[in-house]
């Protein structure tokens, strides 16, 4: 277990330095327009003079090298534009916390409903509420985010009387932003749920449960649900992980002060600094939720070993 | 239906033994010759997959009207802009005796579905709009499609490059799309080519990553190494072999990339890097309209671009799922 561990760990690294490299040497093949505020009334010398303060004029190497040694002097740098000459790491500090509280209620919130609506769908196969339940799903996997978002900001706020935009000391304000990212993860765990549920419950060690006299609520409980429910742990670190990174539409909706539009305003500012710690955050998160995901199921599924290489095949 | 089978088959029975009673014992127990056509007849069996996959499609009377809606859709948007009496989707459409501009002028009569608020005609937008995320929508399926399925059967059969394609994913799958959509928009020329890189550039490896798993899942199924073991070249067991068997699951796939891309489109538009102003998109339609959706009255330029991209996007949906089941040769019996 702990040599496995070691080595995926030492995998994960190798895989974020090759992710921070290609987005650095990316982030450098932008126009250099976007590094001045007035760049048509610079002339050609102060343009040099400025790449050259940004460090921008050294060979990409040399670059690169840089910026990895003050990355692991824990250097995120400073942000250019966004907030100038501010700590990267203190802008961070401010919005990462509003995106976790958002992103965790709507996360408990689609498993609190989500999990139910898919029990339920198995138990009720073929009747109207699986019917309904399946148009459910249908309707928010197939049709765009931003059209059921849109609405609901439009019909809520009137329905509910909450104001349209967000504010931190009012509770209400949180009913609907976390209604609309959770609906997304709703059909996900209850159309999931419902597939892993039905195929199991045809399996032979539910018919011996029934043929032993088990009752049907045990059987869904201890036997189907547990073992349908085995493959969707694996994805709740990396979903809880990624409430870091905040959603994009919600948070500009709403105007939430989280961290959903920052990598857009950030990028299209050409603020490297800013950039680069994103997605180093958001890199970590995927790669530490990938890992987390399979340890748990390993837990909870003892039929499942980390050790043995490529059990499936 | 089982009642009638067992009904039919009972009065099968009775025939048969009528007709029993009423034949001699030499008739009865007399030696049939060998017929060889006989004997063939049973070994022979109509089965078509494509033939099979359709008539159990057509049964699915919902998938069968939406794929008619959605053929429908889009002849339409095709021959829409050579209709008598159209507005051109990106004429200001001015008041012909003061001059002023037709702003947010409501559905009626002279413009359909009205116009918007610098007076361009809502119904041909529309139209065009749908034409443009259509093929954004099918190209972006199609090339994922395409690099996909050959990146996953050389990832899944070729043990060899198995981890270089792992690591690949790994930093692909890391990279999170906006960047690469913001760089791709800003380092090109904005445009639908542009659009439709933008978002095949990191999509296709998700489409490789599910072949290559359910390529290594029948990879070594007993008929593959049957093949193997008489000798069978490669590319006659990925052409004969494997694909055929992944036709369903890469249909789906398919059809489900079309709302997709659909949708990232919506998204790239909202974050202000989709198609220039002069190209109408559903996504720059949806983002028009919700400009404007505090006022009641002019709601209008929201809902329409809303209904057709749900109807669109939950169209292929269904038909993608319908036609996998349909396709999926354990269906067919």
């Amino acid at each position: 277990m702990i040599t496995y561990l070691a080595k995926r760990i030492g995998r994960s690294l190798i895989t974020l330095f090759f992710i921070l490299s290609v987005v650095f040497i990316l982030l450098r093949q932008m126009p250099i327009e976007g590094y001045f505020d007035n760049f048509d009334k610079l002339t050609e010398e102060q343009i040099q003079v400025g790449l050259t303060q940004l460090g921008l004029t050294e060979p990409m190497p040399a670059q690169l090298l840089n910026f990895f040694t003050n990355l692991f002097q824990g250097d995120l740098g400073m942000s250019r534009r966004y907030r100038a000459n501010v700590a990267v790491t203190e802008i961070l500090a401010t919005k990462i916390p509003i995106s976790i509280q958002l992103g965790s209620l709507s996360i408990l919130v689609s498993l609190m409903v989500g999990l139910p609506m898919g029990i339920l769908m198995t138990k009720n196969k073929g009747k109207m509420f699986d019917k309904l339940g399946t148009l459910f799903i249908v309707f928010i996997q197939a049709v765009p985010a931003m059209v059921y978002y849109l609405f609901i900001q439009l019909y809520g706020t009137t329905l509910l009387h909450v104001p349209l935009l967000f504010d931190a000391s009012k509770p209400t304000c949180f009913i609907l932003p976390v209604l609309s990212m959770s609906l997304g993860n709703i059909a996900y765990y209850g159309m999931w749920l419902r597939r892993y549920m039905v195929d199991e419950s045809t399996k032979d060690y539910v018919k011996l449960a029934k043929a032993k006299g088990v009752s049907e609520g045990n059987i869904m409980r201890r036997h189907i649900f547990r073992n349908a429910f085995v493959p969707l742990i694996q994805y709740l670190p990396t979903s809880f992980l990624n409430t870091v990174v905040g959603s994009i539409y919600i948070e500009s909706l709403y105007s939430i002060p989280g961290m959903g539009g920052l990598l857009v305003d950030v990028i299209k500012k050409n603020d490297n600094n800013m950039v680069q710690a994103i997605v180093l955050l958001y890199a970590t998160v995927g790669v530490i939720g990938l890992l987390l995901g399979d340890i748990l199921m390993a837990t909870i599924d003892p039929r499942i070993s980390l050790n043995k290489k490529g059990g499936g095949r | 239906m089982a009642a009638i089978r067992h009904k039919m088959s009972r009065q099968l029975e009775e025939n048969i033994t009528e007709n029993m009673q009423n034949m001699s014992d030499e008739e009865l127990f007399s030696f049939q010759t060998f017929q060889t056509e006989e004997g063939e007849k049973t070994a022979y069996s109509h089965y078509s997959y494509w033939k099979s996959t359709f008539a159990s499609f057509r049964k699915n009377k919902i998938s069968v009207f939406l794929v008619c809606l959605v053929l429908f859709i889009l002849f339409f948007t095709l021959i829409q802009p050579y209709l008598p009496n159209q507005y051109d989707p990106n004429m200001v459409n001015n008041d012909p005796q003061t001059g002023v501009q037709y702003r947010n002028i409501a559905p009626g009569e002279q413009f359909w579905f009205g116009t918007n608020s610098i007076g361009q005609d809502l119904w041909s937008r529309i139209w065009t709009g749908t034409r443009n995320s259509l093929l954004i929508g099918i190209s972006v399926a199609c090339i994922e499609a395409l690099i996909g399925i050959v990146a996953g059967v050389v990832w899944g059969y070729i043990r060899k490059t198995d981890w270089l394609f792992t690591e690949i994913y790994n930093i692909l799958d890391n990279i999170p799309q906006t960047i690469i959509l913001i760089m791709i928009s800003y380092i090109l020329k904005p445009g639908v080519k542009t659009l439709i890189l933008a978002m095949c550039l990191t999509s296709w490896i998700q489409m490789a990553r599910f072949i290559r798993n359910q390529v290594i899942m029948i990879r070594d199924r007993e008929y593959n190494l049957a093949s193997r073991c008489v000798g069978t070249p490669t590319h006659k067991i990925i052409f004969k072999n494997l694909l055929p068997y992944l036709v369903s699951v890469i249909m789906l796939r398919m059809a489900l990339s079309v709302p997709a891309a659909i949708g990232n489109e919506v998204f790239i538009t909202y974050i202000g890097l989709g198609l220039p102003t002069n190209i109408p998109s559903l996504g720059r339609l949806i983002n028009e309209g919700r400009e404007l959706m505090m006022s009641a009255s002019l709601r209008y330029q929201l809902i329409f671009p809303t209904v057709v991209v749900s109807i669109v996007t939950i169209s292929f949906y269904i038909i993608g799922n319908a036609f996998s089941d349909a396709a999926d040769p354990k269906n067919h019996i």
